[in-house]
């Protein structure tokens, strides 16, 4: 498998690691309640099929925001993760 | 039919024309007392400790593909009852013995085969580590035993001792400890389950939960709408999904996990051996093929299939632990969906719909769980209550923080496991 | 029996032997066309029934002809005769018999074999329970295997290696050349991969012309232009062994392995596995042959129809002397004609069909079928069924033909279905299974030779409009468009076994008892019988099987489906896929600036993470560990020790938001620390455990320096890029590792202000850097850093200077600490030290342990968010029946405490429900003069004073404990401040 790191260009998952689904993005408010937080910290789409999620290039130290498919394993586009976090 | 030994001469002698199914194929039929979906291992021993524990044998298991084809088929064949934290040690403790009279029970040889468990540590905090995990395995009334370098040299004297780059400090056997026959488990339930009058109803795909006024009343699926006083999703890797049918998210990730077979070889591994440095775990089949696994390969998956990486490093590992391996061919690897769950143990619980039941988060060591699974299950699809093995998986645990059972310590992260 | 001038092979010979017995071959020999040259019939034994078994094929599909290969710690099982090159000295033995291959015991199988069949253990060996480990398995398991390992270490050369290119192409046939041809030319970087060590495929095995040139010679045109091109990478010896995600594939290079260990240059690995990454592909893997199941078709002698084309036109050989052909398509003609034509006698071509035509040269039977075979260790003849007549045919030699399968498997390693085809009888790859993957030729099914040649030029364009690029114009050269007919015939029915696995010895008859006890899928069939689960993963078998099963059960071929072609094509061996990790090379190992010194003076470096750190320091006359350790914590507590503590994790953090981010990811508050101060950090996790714990100094307004444990380093620092890129990008902050850049030494114990006074330019006291102070220090005109921290509870500093001058300060402090009564110290006095003063490791800090456990939950401010503050409110978490650290002391001064050993009331029975707590850390107190320990116990906090009893089950240890508090000593802190 190949993961396209936006700084350093395509390179081979073992350069790699898978960070956690999109949902990471979406840290509730420390108020935000019981409900939010297990949300956040437990409960997963898990989606058989397009999936966005975060994948870390350790040789660089990015975090990319990667377009994956969990059926196919195709791999679409990859954004800097800070350019898409609020 | 029973199988015996002098059964297999007569058929024999008869150019084995007596042989029945193993199971029937029945048409669904409009309703059932309890829908099992799912026919994997932990659904069809729910299916048997139903009819046999419970007398509940109105029940269909709804398979989308064939029966046993999720990770009871797909497995490196390991049973052990060697968890620490309560809540697992309990129920693996019982697991265990249900293997020791599995095969008398279901009068089907599954070649559980008790050749010990051997797992290695490689410096002072892992051996105190394992020592607190083999003595909570004899608090619990299983067996372990410590054993110092010299100790592992007697039962594994094919390990690099000498030139490696994590000594071999010790290990902590398990002597019951073993393998068996995976799929042979799976077809020795679903025999006992179909001969005590459960429809085992294969390529049935359930699309939909049926479900009214928080109760539910039965599934749709690909071959029609089944009715049904309760449901029981166990899908394992598929557990995400199906919940969604009942507009449930549950807390997991799916995972693929390998595992690799070689040629046949004469007997060489005697014991199960796992390395203490990195993922890797390794026994012999009575065919003769290394059988041999390692880690997740730590992205999500449906592929049941892996990468090259993992594949590599699970070699690597083989090869600094025992460098006698390293002319054996890998004949074949492959991939299954494991679900993952928030503190790698598993859930047997009731939903917040009535009468719609859930059983997953095996991670990737639910093959020793199904038959105290499946047992444990059908207790609480039967009366209600959780089995007193299995009252620590609960659903909420997450959510309150009570009783979580992280034997790993990697926290909330479903791939860590 | 060779045929002189026969074949593409050359006139020098090569000795070899087989089973003990000299034989001798020629270059460019494989070992099996090598033992069918010196008419060597018998090579195997099958895995079940022992039954004698011959060479079959002449590929990497071979079931039957599997050998072990070299001596010692070199000896390799389960080689395939077919794919061996032979080589001087060449040593082969067979496998899987006892005492010898003629007379092997264990083919008394064979005769019982009425009462094995498909599955039968899973019916018997039941009783009595204890019989099963103790009898019927070691049985069972003696008689498992084919061959054995050495047993012996790896002492062979491996290597792994990466190569990238624009197209691969898989396969050197004709679609395969012209795919790479076509690539070439348009400039592409291009790999051709073949397994052979010779490439060109069956145009080496067949008598046809190219181009008005015989094919081996068109062959070798093509190859010349290809290896004159820069952009063209020729890799023979290479089996493309698995297709993975984004175009990347596994490959093994058998790069030694047809000469003796040792014999090509003694650098070159026995094989080297490769990871191929591709932008596209041409899959031009070709077609395998499959047998036809009928009775008694697996004696040796009996082999594929394309095989004995192979060895007669390829090496020269027949395989028999009086040769009859089955099949029950058009190819088998040509081995018929090939073989006449060489003058080897044709007894007899028996073709299924009816109205078939065929050469004069010998005997057709048209609309026949061969119903037996005899001969116990070889083929002497078979019986065929002719116009309704039974006739018995002298014959050493069967050519049989079931037609040809695509070789589609790498195209099912990404979960792709291949398509039935019915005009060919067989499956074909379904497009896209692969992702930029094309299939040419007869891997695509097209099996005549001009069809192939322009079909690799169709794929490689194809492959080429992948990368954007358009393709020349190439030819397509003149080759014949040979027909290819075929008639359905998988089992031919008779009296007798019909084999479809000759290896793992499964019959027709096994696949019916399947289907009759209902294991009707084709996944059920193939686990019950274990059709295609021997070593060539069903190559040649798993088609007809799966039209045996589709026929009991009344279904059709693509109905029931297919299993699953999983990787690797061929056996790869563990030593390649596992190269470079045997000994040393499985992880990194990082060495700390003061390593040689440390070794230097004896100690025994233990590994820590990817570190070595030194455990003790031995003086002359200490005989144990202990002796040292207590010497060095009684220097330590009385003069001075010197440690180094560079592998903990140091990362700078710069920016106007440094504080913001450390108050973010600190359990504490970070924004009020003083400048030129440092504080102790407790890290969470989201989840709200306690991650890791470490100090952090503020060195400017605007920098802090964190410290790690050693082991979570890496983990914290790829935490603190997940929080300052995911979750708060707008912090102003830069954060980087420095672990590398500097090297730090603790220096405690009362005179460790003395002895830094030794090396510091100017002077420090307690006014200038009291205790949790930092500053910039000059350490023998080098710009370092001090910081007065402690993990002994002695007075202490860290001091950091740049890495490249760290060995020489360690030297020096060392030094000057043996002048002041001290010395270094290692692993094992410093666990003791901090033991002592009730520090917590991550013994303690194991991933399930709380602030609230660890009596730190009034550290997590509740004044600020921070990660792990909001689920470390769970009520769960904050139970006070939960585990909470305790100290633990022996009631009796000699008692024992053993870590892992857990804990319960003292009159309590130690099992599971009476389990109050477990001991994380002990240690003898030289300081105490007895042992302490460390633990978690339920209520722990309210419970100091209270007896409790350590149980060790595996050490059988219990000793009364009396429960205390953590800090056992200098509770106070009054030294730290000294």
């Amino acid at each position: 498998m190949r993961i396209n790191c936006p700084h350093c260009g395509t390179r081979d998952r073992r350069e790699f690691t898978w960070s956690g689904a999109d949902v990471a993005l979406n840290r509730p408010a420390p108020d935000a309640g019981e409900a939010a937080w297990d949300d956040y910290v437990h409960l997963r789409e898990n989606p058989a099929g397009a999936s966005r999620e975060l994948w870390y290039h350790d040789p660089c130290g990015t975090f990319a925001l990667v377009e994956r498919d969990t059926v196919t394993h195709l791999v679409g586009d990859a954004v800097l993760a800070e350019k898409v976090a609020r | 039919m029973g199988y015996s030994g002098l059964r297999v001469i007569w058929e024999g002698l008869r150019g084995q024309t007596g042989w029945k199914p193993m199971w029937r194929d029945p048409t669904p039929k409009a309703e059932y007392d309890v829908i099992i979906i799912g026919g994997g291992g932990h659904g069809l021993s729910t299916a048997y400790y139903l009819a046999k524990m419970h007398g509940i044998t109105n029940v269909a298991v709804l398979e989308k593909g064939y029966l046993g084809g999720g990770n009871v088929g797909r497995n490196t064949t390991i049973v052990r009852a060697n968890y620490f934290l309560p809540g697992n040690s309990e129920f693996y403790s019982h697991s265990l013995k249900l293997w020791e009279g599995l095969e008398a029970d279901l009068n089907y040889n599954v070649m559980h085969s008790q050749r010990g468990l051997i797992n290695l540590f490689h410096s002072d905090g892992q051996r105190d580590a394992f020592v607190r995990r083999g003595n909570a395995m004899i608090n619990q009334g299983d067996d372990a035993v410590l054993l110092d370098r010299e100790g592992v040299r007697k039962y594994l004297p094919y390990l690099d001792f000498d030139n490696v780059r994590f000594p071999i400090y010790g290990g902590l056997l398990h002597p019951r400890g073993g393998t068996a026959r995976h799929d042979a488990v799976a077809w020795g339930y679903a025999r006992g389950a179909d001969s005590r009058g459960v429809d085992l109803i294969q390529n049935c795909e359930v699309t939909g939960i049926d479900i009214e006024n928080g109760v539910v009343k039965g599934v749709q699926t690909t071959r029609g709408a089944i009715r049904a006083k309760k449901v029981a999703m166990v899908t394992a890797g598929r557990s995400g999904q199906v919940a969604a049918l009942a507009g449930m998210r549950l807390p997991v990730e799916s995972h693929v996990l390998q595992a690799f077979v070689t040629e046949g070889l004469k007997p060489v591994i005697d014991h199960v051996v796992s390395f203490g440095m990195g993922h890797f775990y390794i026994s012999q089949s009575d065919k003769g093929g290394l059988v041999f696994g390692g880690d997740i390969d730590f992205y999500p998956s449906y592929a049941a299939r892996g990468n090259l990486p993992m594949k590599e490093h699970v070699m690597d590992a083989a090869m600094t632990l025992m460098p006698m391996i390293g002319k054996a061919k890998v004949l074949r690897s492959w991939g299954g969906i494991m679900d993952m769950s928030p503190d790698g143990s598993p859930i047997i619980d009731r939903t917040h719909v009535d009468g719609l039941f859930v059983n997953y988060g095996w991670n990737y060591g639910g093959f020793k769980a199904v038959p105290a699974s499946g047992y444990a299950y059908a207790h609480l699809i039967a009366t209600g209550a959780p089995h007193e093995t299995a009252a620590g998986f609960r659903l909420d645990r997450f959510r309150t923080g009570q009783g979580i059972i992280d034997e790993e310590g990697t926290g909330s992260q479903h791939n860590l496991h | 029996m060779r045929i002189e001038g026969h074949g593409l092979i050359g006139p020098g010979t090569v000795d070899f032997s087989f089973d003990g017995k000299r034989l001798q071959g020629r270059e460019g020999d494989t070992l099996a066309s090598a033992l069918l040259a010196n008419d060597v019939r018998l090579v195997g034994r099958s895995f079940k029934y022992h039954r004698p078994r011959g060479i079959l094929t002449a590929g990497p599909e071979e079931p039957n002809a599997l050998v072990s290969v070299g001596q010692g710690a070199g000896l390799v099982p389960n080689v395939r005769a077919t794919q061996q090159e032979l080589f001087a000295g060449l040593a082969a033995r067979s496998q899987n018999r006892w005492p010898s291959l003629e007379r092997d015991v264990m083919s008394v199988n064979d005769l019982i074999s009425p009462f094995l069949g498909a599955g039968f253990y899973y019916k018997t060996f039941m009783w009595p329970r204890a019989f099963w480990e103790r009898l019927y398995e070691p049985i069972i398991r003696r008689a498992a295997g084919l061959g054995a390992l050495s047993g012996q270490t790896n002492g062979e050369p491996y290597e792994k290696a990466f190569a990238f290119c624009d197209v691969l192409v898989i396969g050197s046939g004709p679609a395969g050349l012209m795919a790479a041809l076509t690539a070439a030319r348009a400039g592409a970087d291009v790999i051709l991969a073949d397994e052979d060590a010779r490439m060109g495929g069956r145009m080496l095995a067949e008598v046809e012309d190219v181009d008005g040139i015989p094919s081996h010679e068109w062959v070798g045109e093509v190859l010349a232009e290809l290896a004159a091109l820069p952009n063209v990478r020729l890799m023979a010896r290479t089996t493309v062994t698995g297709a993975y995600d984004q175009g990347t594939f596994g490959a093994l290079e058998r790069v030694a392995l047809h000469a003796a260990p040792g014999a090509v240059s003694g650098a070159a690995p026995r094989e080297c596995f490769w990871r191929i990454v591709a932008k596209a592909s041409v899959l031009a893997a070709g077609a395998l042959e499959r047998p036809i199941a009928f009775p008694n078709n697996d004696r040796p002698g009996i082999m594929m129809a394309g095989a004995v084309r192979a060895y007669l036109n390829r090496w020269g050989v027949a395989p028999g002397k009086e040769v009859t052909v089955f099949g029950n398509n058009d190819d088998a003609h040509r081995t018929a004609r090939d073989l006449a034509a060489a003058g080897v006698k044709v007894v007899g071509l028996i073709d299924s069909r009816d109205g078939v035509t065929s050469g004069s040269d010998y005997p057709v039977f048209t609309g026949s079928t061969v119903i037996g075979t005899a001969g116990r260790l070889g083929l002497e003849h078979i019986t065929i069924r002719h116009n309704g007549g039974i006739r018995r045919i002298r014959t050493d030699c069967l050519a049989m033909s079931g037609g040809w399968n695509p070789t589609v498997h790498l195209t099912c390693h990404m979960n792709g279905r291949p398509v039935w085809e019915p005009e060919i009888l067989s499956f074909v790859p379904r497009p896209g299974s692969i992702p930029g993957m094309v299939v040419a030729g007869s891997a695509n099914g097209v099996f005549a030779t001009h069809g192939c040649l322009a079909d690799g030029i169709r794929a490689a364009t194809e492959a080429l409009a992948v990368l954007g690029v358009s393709a020349p114009q190439v030819e397509v050269p003149e080759a014949e468009e040979r027909p290819y007919a075929i008639s359905a015939l998988w089992a031919v029915e008779g009296k007798g076994r019909k084999w479809l696995d000759f290896q793992n010895d499964v019959h027709v008859k096994d696949i019916r008892l399947a289907a009759q006890e209902n294991f009707a899928s084709v996944e059920h069939m193939k686990r019950y019988t274990t059709q295609g689960m021997a070593t060539d993963q069903g190559k040649s078998s798993n088609v007809a099987a799966l039209a045996v099963l589709a026929d009991a059960t009344g279904r059709g071929i693509p109905e029931t489906g297919t299993t699953t072609f999983r990787p690797p094509y061929v056996p790869v061996s563990i030593a390649a896929m596992g190269a470079g990790s045997q000994g040393k090379g499985f992880a990194p190992e990082r060495f700390t600036t003061s390593h040689g010194a440390s070794v230097a003076l004896g100690a025994p470096m233990i590994e820590a993470g990817l570190w070595y750190r030194p455990s003790y320091f031995p003086k002359p006359g200490e005989t144990t560990w202990r002796e040292a350790c207590d010497r060095e914590v009684a220097m330590v507590r009385s003069a001075v020790g010197v440690c180094d503590v560079s592998t903990l994790g140091k990362i700078d953090i710069q920016g106007p938001d440094a504080a913001a981010l450390l108050d973010f990811v600190y359990a504490n508050t970070f924004s009020s620390l003083k400048v030129g101060k440092v504080r102790y950090g407790l890290m969470l996790r989201e989840d709200g455990y306690v991650m890791d714990d470490g100090t952090t100094a503020r060195l400017a307004d605007t920098h802090y320096v964190m410290t790690t444990t050693t082991a979570a380093a890496g983990l914290v620092m790829r935490h603190l890029d997940f929080v300052s890129q995911v979750l708060r990008p707008d912090l102003d902050v830069q954060i980087v590792s420095v672990t590398e850049s500097w090297a730090q030494f603790s220096v405690a114990g009362p005179k460790a202000r003395e002895l830094l006074n030794t090396i510091l330019d100017t002077p420090t006291d307690d006014a200038a850097m009291p205790y949790m102070g930092c500053g910039p220090v000059m350490v023998s005109g080098v710009a370092g850093r001090l910081f007065r921290i402690s993990f002994s509870g002695e007075m202490a500093y860290e001091v950091a200077v740049p890495a490249d001058y760290g060995e020489s300060l360690y030297r020096l402090l060392v030094a000057q600490a043996e002048v002041l009564g001290g010395g270094p110290y290692g692993m094992e006095a410093l666990n003791v030290l901090r033991i002592e003063k009730g520090f917590i490791t991550h013994a303690e800090i194991h991933g399930r342990t709380t602030a609230f456990d660890i009596g730190m939950d009034r550290m997590v401010s509740l004044k600020k968010d921070c990660i792990g503050q909001t689920m470390s409110r769970r009520p769960g978490l904050l139970d006070d029946n939960l585990e909470q650290l305790v100290g633990l002391r022996p009631v009796a001064a000699a008692g024992q405490l053993t870590a892992g050993a857990h804990l319960f009331e003292e009159k309590a029975e130690a099992v599971r429900v009476n389990d109050q707590g477990y001991v994380t850390s002990v240690c003898h107190s030289p300081t105490l003069g007895r042992m302490i320990g460390l633990g978690f116990l339920k209520d722990g906090r309210a419970r100091h004073g209270e007896t409790v009893r350590l149980v060790d089950h595996l050490r059988k240890i219990e000793t009364l404990c009396e429960v205390c508090d953590p800090v056992f000593f200098d509770p106070e802190g009054g030294r730290l401040r000294g």
